[in-house]
């Protein structure tokens, strides 16, 4: 996925995603409607707190994994 | 519905099961999966009088509703002790990364199940990489309850890492075959000073309750009430035969023999003699 100047390419839970630069953890959560909900957010292996959705922009190739608690043993 | 705490049907006053900081009055931990819908879920786990509930923790479904119902709403954290699980992972790293996932979920809380898996066929534990795991997850401040083969060695050893309880397997996960091997558990509930809690393998109750008589702390469990006919109603004898189990090893059994001369009825007095 080729990136214009003003975007950047994301792998979001193993699949490719393209976003605006500039992209705050924060506005990815707002667009898929996570934002708020009991979710967890790890980028390139750490985990992004929910006080730092804000404030942590978000860089061409970064890996983030979005998860939620599922039925489970 | 709030069905009765334990403490008033038996006649005692038990001791608490105590997982690293916290102690709990139900031995019965029950997992989440499998079930029909949520709503079947929230009443098997009130049938079972569990107050610890297993989770799993998954990738955010992207094409999915977000406003669909979540687990989470119909057992909620402040009511219920979620207990995530690495359940699906298969290396000691795919397991921490997970468990730090849960603990930012779950707002900080620090008790987890730490299962490691080494073959997609028998869901048989790695125990290089749970070894493995669970050092690194104590030393980050985890209170680990670490699912493992039944033996004796590899529980001890988990336990002088600092796990809070070991969780022997009674027979594969979802087996149902119940408890294949009492000797091994037996030889790990002596030389233990965590809780031991049998994981994996109960099919019916009366495994449940072996699994008490032997001096297990506590039971989890999953498949065998969700996937029970009716699974509210096997989630309620779960219940029963933790209880009775527990009730059992307590009391003491009497002593096995081979033959007895002593009937339980009076031996003089009869009549015609």
């Amino acid at each position: 996925m080729a990136n214009t100047p003003s975007t950047l390419t994301l792998r979001l839970n193993g699949a490719p995603e393209q976003v605006p630069v500039g992209t705050t953890v924060a506005a990815l959560l707002e667009r898929h409607g996570w934002l708020g909900k009991r979710v967890a957010v790890e980028r390139n292996g750490a985990i992004v707190p929910k006080s730092a959705y804000e404030a942590t922009i978000l860089c061409d190739g970064d890996v983030l994994e979005i998860v939620v608690a599922v039925g489970g043993g | 519905m709030r069905t009765q705490s334990p403490e008033a049907e038996l006649p005692f006053v038990d001791q608490p099961l105590v997982l690293g900081q916290r102690q709990f009055r139900s031995r019965l931990i029950v997992g989440t999966g499998k079930y029909r819908d949520f709503a079947e879920t929230r009443a098997a786990v009130e049938a079972s009088g569990a107050e610890i509930v297993t989770v799993a923790i998954r990738r955010t479904n992207l094409g999915q509703n977000p406003d669909e119902p979540n687990l989470l709403d119909f057992l909620p954290p402040e009511r219920f002790t979620i207990l995530p699980n690495t359940a699906g992972c298969y290396t000691a790293e795919e397991a921490v990364r997970t468990l730090r996932l849960a603990r930012e979920l779950l707002d900080g809380h620090n008790l987890v199940k730490l299962e490691v898996l080494g073959d997609p066929n028998t869901l048989f534990p790695n125990m290089v990489e749970t070894l493995k795991a669970a050092e690194q997850l104590v030393a980050e401040g985890f209170d680990v309850m670490a699912y493992c083969s039944d033996d004796p060695i590899l529980a001890k050893r988990l336990e002088a890492i600092g796990c809070v309880a070991v969780m022997p397997l009674a027979s594969l996960i979802g087996s149902g075959m119940g408890i294949l091997n009492p000797w091994n558990l037996r030889l790990i509930i002596e030389q233990a000073s965590v809780p031991v809690i049998v994981d994996a393998g109960v099919g019916t109750a009366s495994d449940a309750a072996i699994a008490m008589e032997l001096g297990c702390d506590a039971v989890l469990m999953n498949t065998a009430i969700a996937h029970a006919k009716q699974p509210v109603l096997m989630a309620h004898a779960m219940r029963r035969a933790v209880e009775a189990g527990r009730a059992a090893y307590l009391a003491g059994r009497m002593p096995r023999k081979a033959y007895s001369a002593d009937p339980s009825s009076p031996i003089s007095g009869l009549i015609g003699r």
